[in-house]
């Protein structure tokens, strides 16, 4: 099921002056968030013999309330909820006891989402959101959740196309392949790289655990567990650690595997729209994130560590009107990981550059007491991890004073190796419109973005970077994560960098000593 | 070019009143004062606990005592303001310091707030908000009249400029 399929236009009636509604499959969509516990709860009572006692009523009677309760909200929102396009504008009608009316232009619109969960498409429905160039809040748009799909499609067709119209746009000729980037499954060899898996697994654990523990059931006294335990008891720790954590690792792998199949299936990024660009992607949560291009101010070419190895990188838009931070770092991501030679394509094609700013860039370095402050803080990292050894080696034993400070001592050339790369990463730039800024080890963000979206100069200096003569410069910004920091830079390259990318803004405020 | 020149920020021009040292004083007992003396209390009354509490209270009252001494005096060198007619700079902070520069013409809205707190020190607190979600521009510990002032010489200035960077 694709989110663009031109079904027959029944019963939205979005086209001038008329109201368009939910649809009233909605009801059933919310209420199946009872079926979860409901489902529990019945077979908890099958399993326990079916007796019907005062406290199975009790529940029964709580669960048909929350029902009721459930469809009452549901249907006042089916009734209440209007929406419709007048010639500019579009207006979102809803709520009765708190009755909100809502219009945006259809100028101000910066991005249409059409986003569907398994539930929502189980039933045909989707939601829509339109998002206009206010950051950080909701408050600037209109969400429809709960429409029938061909309404959807209408809706958003139809204020593509008043856009296109009061922009001055002609329409896509549909000769021309306007597709940037498709789903290679090539690429799922990079997924088990992106280090979210381990951590999932990390998570999973634990929650399955607590839904067990919650049950009274001890996961621990599990027969199961009890026969691992019994095995491990005959085998070395060492073998038993290793063994615990390659299956952590394949669960991670798996896992972020998953993740990938669910997020990337389908993925195509594309111009179909004059002047917007959009992703689609999703197995069972299909999502369709459409970016006005003008809007567009930048990419980010972000390298977790391990994918940076195995030459794979994401790219991510940075735009204006993405929604506040958690809805910008899902919806702001334009490609999977993928070979970072393709990132770097996809970067420039995105921007309508031949070569990416992010790529052309002349990278300047950064001090090397910036490398002192990175080499600093693996010492402290190694010293604190090791000093619980060493304390109660003091106190207990000598072997764990030993075990401490070979601990130490492993942390911390680890950590020196992890330093240089960190300060090797360090590095700014302007490229033309561009501002380019590098950083990070465990992942490496290389940000370019326009520099006449500055709105503004955040300084920062800690006490130890006024010892060291560095500052980290922050770029506020109307797009992406409100701020893009170039992090530990002389702080006279700073300020020369900083005048430069915003001629004037800076110069009142700054001495200059020859 | 700039090269061959060291580079430095100025401090903004203004300084904060010096009420505000008094202010920030109070704030930071608020924060730093509950603990010890909810330690205190309990050593007074259980005394078979005291071996307990009395070193609960020191290590509770003592970082706090110096957090008050140090932090209003270190705040009252930093924070600064500064208005042009181009933009608003002001600096914050005291272990970690921080300036900031707005341009007028970015400026979507100023507001004026004072704290139940900061009106005992007959303070105002004034927020720059820009189409930034890094944070507004906050500059505390100003007297009422100036603050007042500022904020009528921020709206003139900012009405005249349209558009917002998003």
């Amino acid at each position: 099921m694709s989110l663009d399929s031109t079904a027959p236009h029944i019963t939205g009636g979005t086209s001038d002056g008329t109201w368009g509604r939910l649809n009233p499959r909605l009801i059933l969509v919310n209420l199946s968030v009872v079926v979860a516990p409901l489902a529990t709860f019945g077979a908890t009572t099958a399993l326990s013999g079916g007796k019907v006692t005062l406290q199975v009523l009790i529940t029964c009677a709580s669960f048909l309330i929350t029902c009721l309760v459930i469809a009452g909200i549901s249907l006042m929102r089916y009734f209440t909820t209007r929406y419709r396009i007048t010639g500019d504008r579009v207006e979102l009608h809803k709520g009765y006891f708190f009755r909100s009316e809502r219009s945006v232009p259809v100028d101000r619109i910066r991005s249409v989402d059409l986003t569907a969960n398994p539930l929502h498409r189980i039933f045909g429905l989707t939601s829509l959101k339109v998002a206009t160039g206010h950051q950080g809040s909701a408050s600037g748009g209109l969400s429809l959740d709960g429409l029938a799909l061909h309404d959807a499609t209408a809706l958003h067709r139809q204020l593509s196309e008043l856009r296109q119209a009061r922009h001055g746009l002609a329409p896509a000729d549909p000769g021309t392949d306007t597709t940037v980037a498709e789903l290679d499954w090539a690429w799922l060899r990079y997924a088990p790289l992106t280090l979210w898996g381990v951590g999932g697994v990390f998570i999973a654990v634990g929650s399955v655990y607590r839904t067990l523990h919650e049950m009274k059931i001890d996961p621990l006294e599990l027969g199961i567990v009890k026969d691992i335990e019994a095995h491990f008891g005959s085998v070395p720790l060492w073998y038993g650690i290793l063994v615990t954590l390659l299956v952590l690792i394949l669960m991670g792998v798996v896992g972020s595997t998953a993740t990938f199949i669910e997020g990337w299936s389908g993925y195509r990024l594309d111009r179909d729209e004059p002047g917007m660009l959009r992703v689609r992607r999703g197995l069972l949560i299909t999502r369709s994130v459409s970016i006005e291009e003008q809007r567009l101010r930048g990419v980010e070419v972000a390298e977790p560590l391990l994918l940076r190895w195995a030459r794979g990188a994401r790219v991510k838009a940075v735009a204006s009107g993405l929604g506040d931070e958690d809805e910008n770092s899902s919806r702001s991501r334009l490609t999977p990981p993928v070979p970072v030679a393709l990132a770097r394509e996809i970067a420039a094609d995105v921007l309508d550059e031949t070569v990416s700013p992010t790529t052309a860039a002349d990278l300047a370095a950064h001090p090397r007491t910036a490398l002192r402050r990175r080499i600093n803080r693996a010492l402290i990292w190694a010293a604190l991890l090791a000093a619980p050894f060493i304390g109660l080696g003091l106190w207990l034993t000598p072997v764990l004073v030993h075990t401490g400070w070979i601990t130490g001592v492993i942390l911390f050339l680890i950590g020196t190796a992890f330093a240089h790369d960190a300060y090797r990463s360090l590095g700014h730039a302007l490229h033309g419109p561009y501002l380019v800024t590098r950083a990070g080890t465990f992942t490496r963000r290389t940000v370019a973005f326009q520099r006449d979206g500055i709105i503004g100069w955040s300084i920062t200096r800690s006490a130890f970077q006024r010892r060291a003569g560095l500052l980290t410069l922050g770029a506020a910004t109307a797009v992406g994560n409100g701020v893009y920091k170039v992090r530990d830079v002389g702080v006279s390259d700073g300020l020369a960098l900083a005048e430069e990318a915003t001629p004037g803004l800076l110069a009142p405020f700054i001495e200059r000593r020859p | 070019m700039l090269d061959n020149q060291e580079l430095r920020l100025r401090p903004p021009r203004h300084r904060v009143e010096s009420r505000a040292i008094g202010w920030w004083t109070l704030q930071s007992s608020l924060f730093a004062l509950p603990l010890p003396l909810v330690f205190g209390v309990l050593w007074l009354t259980i005394a078979p606990a005291r071996f307990v509490f009395g070193p609960l209270f020191l290590v509770a009252l003592v970082p706090g005592l110096l957090y008050m001494g140090v932090m209003p005096m270190w705040r009252y060198r930093v924070h600064r303001w500064e208005a042009t007619d181009e933009a608003v700079y002001a600096a914050s902070g005291w272990l970690w310091q921080r300036w900031r520069v707005v341009p007028l013409s970015r400026v979507q809205t100023v507001d004026m707030l004072r704290g139940p707190l900061q009106q005992l020190f007959k303070l105002s607190g004034i927020t720059v908000t820009s189409a930034s979600s890094a944070g507004a521009v906050k500059i505390k510990g100003l007297d009422h009249r100036t603050a007042t002032e500022l904020v009528e010489h921020l709206t003139r200035s900012t009405q005249a400029v349209p558009g917002d960077a998003t």
